[in-house]
């Protein structure tokens, strides 16, 4: 599946796209997956509550599934308006 | 009808209104929101930049504008948010709403308006010569939601 970064999320881990294979059932699972890459997303996802996340450009929790999902995006909460 | 751009380019907000006032029929209200490019609290900010989700924005705020039609059962509604750098006292975004009835075009611009700041894929960085920092999200921003 594609992973998106945005803002400093994007920053601090150094891509804003990337193709991730992946056996995860859930948000919260995918995350510990990306946090045991490298110390980098370790440190970008330490604390989920100040992250927000997208499935396939829809709003969703990290407890959501991810089966079938093709893009998940990851950010800071929005500062629109 | 209702019409939601995203867009780099900057709008001139009176032309905005004066189109959208004209496209609109049977409507006794039109209320119209600019947010724009303000100084920070130290007073030294170059620029906004404004990163957002592409493939997702364009949806968000079709679905803001959607929900504000069908509560408000307004005649129209207009969403135009721009995204890249901006420059102090440059438009940000702009909402306007049409309706039979003041109460109905004032609740939802401001509905539209707490809904873009926490539920619409953007996120502001302000430039100073001292270097760049993202914008935090309120909480406040966030609890406005349960207004509605």
């Amino acid at each position: 599946m594609q992973i998106l970064y945005f803002a400093w999320l994007r920053e601090r881990i150094g891509l804003a796209e990337e193709t991730v294979a992946s056996s995860a059932e859930t948000v919260q699972d995918l995350v510990s997956e990306l946090r045991a890459k490298d110390p980098r997303y370790e440190a970008a996802f330490a604390d989920t509550s100040s992250l927000r996340v997208a499935l396939d450009q829809r709003l969703a929790h990290f407890g959501d599934p991810i089966a079938g999902v093709r893009e998940v995006a990851f950010f800071p909460p929005m500062t629109g308006g | 009808m209702m019409q939601v751009r995203v867009q780099n380019v900057a709008f001139d907000f009176a032309q905005e209104a004066k189109n959208f006032a004209s496209s609109v029929q049977d409507c006794g209200a039109l209320v119209t929101f600019t947010g724009i490019v303000r100084n920070n609290d130290a007073g030294d900010l170059l620029a906004l930049e404004i990163e957002h989700y592409p493939v997702m924005t364009q949806s968000a705020l079709e679905n803001i504008a959607g929900q504000a039609m069908e509560k408000w059962s307004l005649v129209d509604c207009l969403i135009i948010h721009r995204f890249g750098r901006l420059a102090l006292g440059e438009p940000i975004m702009m909402v306007a709403t049409a309706a039979p009835h003041r109460a109905a075009a004032f609740a939802s611009a401001d509905f539209m308006m707490d809904y873009l700041k926490s539920r619409a894929p953007f996120w502001k960085k302000e430039v100073t010569d001292a270097g760049a920092e993202w914008v935090a999200a309120k909480d406040s921003d966030e609890q406005a939601l349960s207004r509605w």
